[in-house]
């Protein structure tokens, strides 16, 4: 079965995710999502967007399977996740960056640790529980969290952090994977709107830096409309709009939360 | 207070008959309970006068055994932290393997029996068993006190760890972090102080058991005391009593200190 | 300021890590020393497979037949032992932990002499209180009765009086700006809020001493442990496995009807 994203025919595809026909019922006979297919690669930031109770997280989270999918097929980078299971599943969600609308952190940990858990993946357990990470990691990691400003931090305990400091560690965490796609959960919806456009900012200017395809699920539709390149908008389990922020009008704002008032 | 409100809200104080008659229900009991047990005032009272007969024999209590009683203090406090040790080492991976939130059931359950058999005898029944196991002495002692300690622990532990928050996990498990990493990384920093806790105060508890093991002759303290009791020696009786309190006591203070270090 | 924030907050673990350490030092010395002159003998050990082995083949098949005739009574009277000590324990506990809760009683040397019996009650066994109570009253079920009372008032009181010194204040001194006797603001003040807590602790002493009580008797205080003691010493160790089952199986009911009440309370 070829993947969409091959069909301009030219080199595989590096870092993608492709979405194909994705269905998933919790109860029996009650669709959530109904055949979502899309494709997101190369530089891009996608936003979802949709009514509470739409889907949107159960969508995001099928793509690492943390919800397995009920039918259809998830690929990063070409690869078919769908139907790994144990260490194949592990080593596919390596290349799977995620950030929590609520963190995830370790709150007890040191924030270098917790970024360095992103490593997790490629460490042996008996190294990761010695903290003998390759010097190469712990490089890479006070580089990063200089890039966001919170090197003086590093061995602070993750709980003694301000929210939106710690939805850096998070995203830092999630780079630290070398992901070759980023998905993030309503990573602005614990902050407050001047540190939320922050956290926007570096989400976008990280993927674009590392190169990594950025499929966020949001609730502003402001947000949205600034910082990604494409918008979809999902309601009632399926995409309803597809396309540039710059198209996406009242009419379709409409359609997909439905009612009118909000929007003045 | 007028007739009026009266007949509103009825009387400010209701009576409550059922609480009555759970008190009427509990004078009853007890009344049957004594009467089952032959339990009488007047044998209380004879009783009373043998304490005072007795309590006069212990005084003034003797320590001239004091080698005797130091040797064995010795070995119930070694008791305590051989068992103790092993009881804590043994007991961290049975909570991670009975927790719920973490193991699927038929891993979760052949551990929560375990624990459960462990709770569910006292550590004097034990002893005799491993006495008849290892023969007299004090490995049957440690033994009994490492079980013991994996009950206590355990269970706590185990319900510590199903009530962490399954937030980090998630994320650990989304970075394709291995299973041991998760424990290690997610898990263990959420509870490892809940679980010093759990274990200093079982430290405390093996000392007060390790005096009780020797009774049944599974060494320490105890074996002396049984003896000095059998004999009727009860100033030397008095003396270990004391020394017993004492330990106990000691120990109390000790672990108050390390608990303040672990905040 | 997040600079001084961070030195502060490193310093603070730097010492808290130093005493851990230095636990844990002390425990691994502790460990060692007694490691070392603890006397085991290690054939005993090897030995103990076999010995286990024969010992569950001499407890088999279980004498069931000895339950009516040898168990049954002993049996309740280890549940009358664990409810009637009890509340034995209650009546005690209550003007002991009254006594030693300093917002009632204003005397420090009340506090101090109601702390000394709740210490010392707890501090003793209750194996070794019970041998002091077989002293006193004999073999049988008063010893053991006396022996569990005594042995929980220490838990009882303790936690009731941590319960009453948590009561909110507030209708308290409405009360007492109301001229109550003191054993009304008792009633109406403190027992209101500190009941739920007090029989929660009721119930757990309870189930603690359904365990304790079947042990007692080893030394002659009574219940089931009698019975044991009997089957060990006669080495019937197909009476001995059903005496054990049949504790266990009390024990858990036990835990059982207790978690099911609190459940209802709570
Ligand atoms: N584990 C589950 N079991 C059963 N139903 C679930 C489960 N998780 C989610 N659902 C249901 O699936 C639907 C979609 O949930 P989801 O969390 O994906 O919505 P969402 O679009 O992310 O909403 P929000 O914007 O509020 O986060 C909801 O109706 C929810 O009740
Ligand atoms: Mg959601």
């Amino acid at each position: 079965m070829t993947v969409d994203a091959q069909s301009d025919g030219s080199a595989p595809p590096q870092r993608s995710i492709c979405i194909e026909n994705l269905s998933k019922e919790y109860v029996r006979g009650k669709p959530i999502l109904k055949n979502i297919s899309f494709t997101v690669q190369g530089q891009s930031s996608v936003a979802i967007i949709g009514p509470s109770g739409t889907g949107k997280s159960t969508l995001i989270r099928c793509v690492n399977k943390l919800i397995p999918p009920t039918s259809g097929n998830v690929y990063i980078s070409g690869e078919n996740i769908t139907h790994l299971t144990g260490r194949d599943l592990r080593m596919a969600r390596r290349k799977i960056g995620m950030v929590f609308q609520e963190f995830n952190l370790v709150e007890r940990l040191s924030v270098m640790e917790n970024v360095l858990c992103g490593r997790l993946g490629y460490v042996p357990s008996w190294r990761a529980w010695l903290r003998k990470y390759p010097q190469n990691d712990i490089d890479n990691a006070f580089a990063l969290l200089e890039s966001i400003g919170l090197l003086e931090f590093a061995r602070q305990r993750a709980d003694s952090l301000s929210g939106g400091q710690r939805q850096r560690v998070g995203i830092a965490r999630a780079i630290m994977q070398e992901p070759h796609v980023l998905l993030a959960d309503e990573p602005t919806s614990s902050l407050d709107p001047k540190t939320s456009v922050e956290i926007m900012e570096l989400l976008v200017s990280l993927s674009g830096e590392h190169d990594i395809p950025l499929l966020i699920n949001i609730h502003d539709v402001e947000l949205a409309r600034r910082f990604t390149v494409r918008v979809i908008g999902l309601s009632k389990g399926g995409i309803i709009y597809d396309g540039p922020p710059s198209e996406l009008t009242n009419d379709h704002l409409k359609q997909i939360y439905g009612g009118e008032n909000w929007l003045q | 207070m007028t007739a009026d409100t009266a007949k509103n809200f009825g009387p400010a104080f209701k009576t409550n008959w059922w609480a009555r008659a759970g008190w009427l229900a509990g004078f009853l009991y007890a009344a049957y309970a004594a009467n089952y047990l032959d339990v009488s005032w007047a044998r209380f009272l004879q009783g009373l006068g043998n304490g005072a007969a007795f309590l006069a024999e212990m005084v003034p209590p003797n320590f001239s055994r004091w080698e005797l009683l130091a040797a064995n203090l010795i070995e119930t406090v070694e008791i305590a932290i051989i068992a103790s040790a092993f009881g804590i080492l043994f007991s961290l991976p049975v909570g991670l393997l009975a927790a719920r939130n973490l193991m699927p059931s038929w891993i979760t359950w052949p551990f929560r029996a375990f624990i459960a058999l462990c709770r569910s005898f006292h550590p004097v029944i034990f002893a005799i068993l491993f006495v008849k196991a290892v023969g007299f002495g004090p490995l049957a002692g440690i033994l009994t006190l490492i079980f013991a300690s994996i009950g206590f622990i355990g269970k706590l532990f185990t319900e510590a760890i199903e009530e962490i928050s399954l937030k980090p996990l998630e994320a650990l498990r989304a970075a394709g972090a291995p299973f041991m990493s998760v424990i290690i990384y997610a898990v263990l920093p959420q509870v490892l102080n809940r679980f010093i806790g759990f274990s200093s105060y079982q430290l405390d508890a093996n000392l007060r058991n390790s005096t009780m093991v020797g009774i049944v002759g599974a060494g320490g303290i105890g074996g002396t005391l049984f003896a000095a009791f059998q004999r009727f020696d009860y100033d030397f009786l008095a003396a270990i009593l004391i020394s017993i309190i004492a330990l106990v006591m000691l120990s109390e203070f000790i672990s108050t200190r390390i608990k303040r270090v672990f905040q | 300021m997040s600079q001084a924030a961070s030195y502060k907050w490193e310093r603070f673990t730097f010492s808290e890590r130093l005493a851990r350490f230095a636990v844990f030092l002390g425990f691994a010395i502790a460990l060692s020393l007694s490691m070392r002159s603890v006397q085991i003998i290690p054939e005993f050990l090897y030995d103990a497979p076999t010995q286990v082995a024969d010992l569950f083949k001499r407890m088999w098949p279980m004498d069931f037949a000895y339950y009516p005739e040898g168990i049954h009574h002993a049996m309740m009277e280890t549940l009358h032992i664990a409810t009637l000590g009890t509340l034995l324990a209650i009546v005690m506990a209550i003007p002991i932990g009254v006594l030693g809760a300093n917002n009632i009683v204003h005397f420090p040397l009340l506090n101090w002499f109601s702390k000394l019996i709740l210490v010392s009650s707890r501090s003793v066994n209750s194996l070794v209180w019970a041998l002091l109570f077989v002293a006193v009253f004999g073999p049988g079920p008063l010893a053991g009765t006396v022996c569990i009372g005594f042995r929980s008032i220490g838990f009882v009181g303790k936690l009731f009086a941590e319960a009453l010194e948590e009561v909110d204040p507030g209708p308290i001194e409405a009360l007492t700006a109301s001229g109550a006797p003191w054993f009304s603001i008792f009633l109406k003040g403190y027992w209101p809020q500190a009941a739920p807590a007090f029989w929660g602790v009721f119930l757990f002493r309870w189930d603690i001493n359904v365990r304790e009580s079947a042990v007692i008797g080893l030394v002659g205080a009574g219940g089931i442990g009698m019975v044991l003691d009997t089957a060990l010493n006669l080495f019937f160790w197909n009476r001995v496995s059903v005496i054990l089952l049949s504790i266990f199986v009390v024990v858990i009911l036990a835990e059982l009807l207790v978690t099911a009440i609190r459940k209802r309370i709570i």
